[in-house]
């Protein structure tokens, strides 16, 4: 499950970002009449429609999975978050839909009509992720149930839908998208660049810019609004997060080995002097595995960080009226950073799954008494690894040549 | 008595019918690329592959929709299905996830169409059999009684493969492999202009809808013991039985006569009359013989929620649909 979710998650925000970065091509051909947007909107709308099919078939996946390797979780919870999942669905089929209109509908409508397509694609990929991170915010801060001996009492959907995770964790995740999106595909099309100087590529660079350099901006303020809710809510987490063992007051933060003293107190509760609980106020067996959360947490941090920063001089670099396509030195920063959004988002993924852990949701119910009874679960694991690195391989190779191709 | 278990249940039907009808027809098309035969096997296969690519991730939504209802309204049902048709289920999901690839990487992909559309050819049949072997093994009321001996001292093969790995099951595999070969012949019949094409796929439903003639036959013999409850109520309900009889013949005879839209009208309404036919045959039950509509409905707050949510849905779905197809199957303008 977690296998499949990490590999969806990519496909997911690829999904959410492309058809916006598509129709914001269409929409400048149709303003500037420039053919080279024309072609670009087309050949974004091939790669959309690789990575869509995948998308929606790991997602098919997922939703059988949740009933395959979580039987019990399910029963309790289904008709909790079910609505949210629900609501996804019909997002999910409206944004199906109109994909068709969009990549097959060129001749067949409007052009107003196929612009629209392509935004209701785009708006209803944001609506799905949305719905999903609902759940999951749910997940890690339980709300809308009242709990005795294991089962719900009572329970309100939509005040679960309302928990008080679901704010900063739906902003966090969109932003992730758009800007590890915008960001690959610059950084995809800035490596061309380096090596061959044409328009097309110079023309896609700067359309996907103009989403990933927003998003890549605001994302390191919506980190930190994260991390004070965490701090609030999560406590055990905050405390894997920074693997921090006992409580302190000025708590300090460690980046990358250096130690910023009563900058974690400052940071989480926007007070210098703020206490901190370490994992050691916690029971023993409610502690997250800490290694993988802190590390992870450390480097979705510096990615984020470097991808920012990249960002900022990319928008200096225009502010002032420079070609960023001139500029080898930031061409070779935005390549060397194409990954980077994916892998920060990964590893984002990590701090917040396994630092729910041993919880599936969170106080109420513990991973281990949600898994399927069925034995023997190693062999559709590998199954499904071997397909999912199968088809990643086959994805990239295919967007390899689809970037390739000269025009 | 209705009430709101009864209606989102019944959502679930008609989206399940939905599935079959466009969804099962998509699968239907893949095997006709898979027995693609004679000089004009390229140009079948590009028909197929025309005729579905502009809609199969639409039509493919469906099943997510079947999912999603059953685990918000009926989490006990859905947390049954999902522990012991483990196996079949996983690989009907291998099979989903091959087909879909398979197909966008043949349009798009590297290595060349023939690899890719060899493996969605065969996907499009293992996934319908692993479909119609599902729904067999929960007509047999086997799912619900391994369910009862997960806790005790049953051995794995009584738990999560006996029950779906048994002869009435696969009956209705292939019969599901016949019966969306069979809508996807007639419907392919209708979406080429090419007569020569018309005429290869007109023979191919005749084909099929004797294979589909075999396959219910077997199934039926085998119901007699295997699934008592639906042969029971198959017979009791002889209304929707010869309702499916005279549109299973006014199919056959329609493609036979060529009268080509007929004959798709009355292959779906064949179809949908007898997926209802297994579906009325079990009411009141979900997973028969124990679990029933009421058992397994969530609570009352979810269930009025969903069915907001799925009235708000279909507000949006149906034009959106509507349109879609408007789009694509009507005669394209030269």
């Amino acid at each position: 499950m977690a296998l499949s979710l990490g590999f969806h998650i990519i496909f997911a925000e690829i999904g959410i970002a492309m058809p916006l970065l598509m129709v914001l091509a269409e929409w400048r051909w149709r303003r500037t009449g420039d053919a080279i947007y024309l072609q670009l909107a087309r050949r974004w709308a091939k790669g959309t429609a690789i990575l869509f099919a995948v998308g929606a078939v790991s997602g098919t996946v997922l939703s059988f999975e949740l009933g395959l390797l979580w039987p019990s979780f399910m029963r309790l919870a289904g008709p909790v978050i079910g609505i949210p999942f629900a609501l996804e669905g019909f997002a999910f089929f409206t944004e199906a839909i109109f994909l068709g209109v969009y990549l097959y509908g060129w001749e067949r409508v409007s052009s107003r009509a196929h612009m629209s397509a392509g935004l209701i694609v785009a708006v209803s990929g944001a609506a799905s992720a949305l719905f999903v991170v609902i759940v999951n915010a749910w997940m890690n801060t339980p709300a809308g149930v009242t709990v005795d001996a294991g089962r719900f009492v009572t329970i309100d959907p939509l005040a679960a839908m309302r928990n008080p995770s679901t704010f900063q964790q739906v902003v966090h995740m969109l932003l992730a998208a758009y800007a590890s999106t915008g960001l690959a595909v610059a950084g995809l099309h800035a490596a061309v660049l380096l090596r061959n100087n044409t328009l097309f590529h110079r023309r896609a660079m700067m359309v996907a810019l103009t989403i990933g350099i927003p998003a890549a901006l605001l994302q390191p303020i919506s980190g930190d609004t994260s991390a004070r809710a965490v701090a609030r809510w999560q406590p055990v987490k905050l405390a894997a997060m920074e693997s921090l063992l006992d409580t302190q007051r000025g708590a300090p933060l460690h980046l990358v080995g250096i130690e910023i003293p009563r900058a974690l107190s400052l940071l989480a509760f926007r007070d210098p002097d703020a206490e901190v609980r370490g994992l050691s106020a916690f029971p023993r067996d409610v502690w997250p595995p800490i290694a993988p959360v802190h590390l992870a947490f450390q480097l979705m941090v510096i990615l984020g960080t470097l991808m920012a920063l990249v960002c900022a001089w990319a928008a200096v670099t225009t502010l002032r009226r420079r070609e960023i396509a001139d500029h080898r030195s930031l061409l070779a920063a935005l390549a060397l950073l194409t990954p980077a959004g994916f892998i920060a988002t990964e590893a984002g993924w990590v701090v917040t799954e396994v630092g729910r852990q041993p919880w599936i949701i969170g106080g109420i119910m513990r991973t281990g008494d949600a898994v399927t009874p069925m034995p023997g679960l190693a062999v559709p694991m590998i199954v499904f690894t071997l397909i999912y690195l199968g088809l990643a391989a086959v994805v990239a190779i295919s967007i390899a040549s689809l970037v390739r191709e000269t025009t | 008595m209705i009430g709101l278990p009864e209606i989102i249940a019944g959502v679930i039907a008609v989206a399940l019918n939905a599935y079959v009808l466009t969804g099962g027809a998509d699968f239907g098309g893949g095997v006709w690329d898979l027995f693609a035969t004679g000089r004009r096997r390229g140009r079948q296969r590009e028909l197929i592959a025309d005729s579905i690519a502009p809609i199969w991730e639409a039509n493919h939504v469906w099943l997510i929709v079947v999912v999603v209802v059953l685990f918000t309204g009926f989490p006990s049902a859905f947390s049954m299905l999902g522990t012991v048709l483990h196996i079949p289920l996983t690989i009907m999901l291998i099979g989903i996830v091959l087909r879909g690839s398979a197909f966008v990487f043949r349009s798009y992909g590297p290595y060349g169409r023939t690899h890719w559309g060899r493996a969605f050819a065969i996907a499009s049949v293992i996934t319908p059999l692993l479909f119609g072997t599902i729904i067999g093994s929960i007509a047999t009321g086997a799912v619900a009684d391994a369910a009862d001996k997960i806790d005790g001292a049953a051995t794995f093969s009584e738990v999560f493969v006996r029950p779906w790995a048994a002869a009435f099951p696969a009956a209705v595999g292939f019969f599901a492999v016949a019966l969306f070969a069979f809508l996807a012949a007639t419907y392919l019949t209708v979406d080429t202009q090419d007569e020569e094409l018309r005429e290869d796929f007109r023979i191919r439903g005749l084909a099929a809808a004797g294979a589909v003639f075999v396959a219910a036959a077997v199934a039926l013999v085998l119901a007699h013991s295997a699934a008592p409850r639906v042969a029971i109520g198959v017979v009791g309900a002889l209304l929707i039985q010869a309702a499916t009889a005279v549109a299973a013949i006014a199919a056959i005879t329609a493609l036979w006569l060529r009268h080509y839209r007929v004959a798709r009208l009355a292959a779906a309404a064949q179809v949908s009359l007898i997926l209802w036919g297994w579906m009325i045959a079990q009411y009141p039950y979900l997973i028969p013989p124990t679990l029933t509509i009421r058992d397994a409905a969530a609570p009352a707050v979810t269930l009025r929620l969903l069915a907001v949510g799925l009235v708000v849905g279909a507000v949006i779905l149906l034009p959106s649909l509507h349109y879609m197809l408007r789009t694509f199957k009507t005669k394209r303008r030269a």
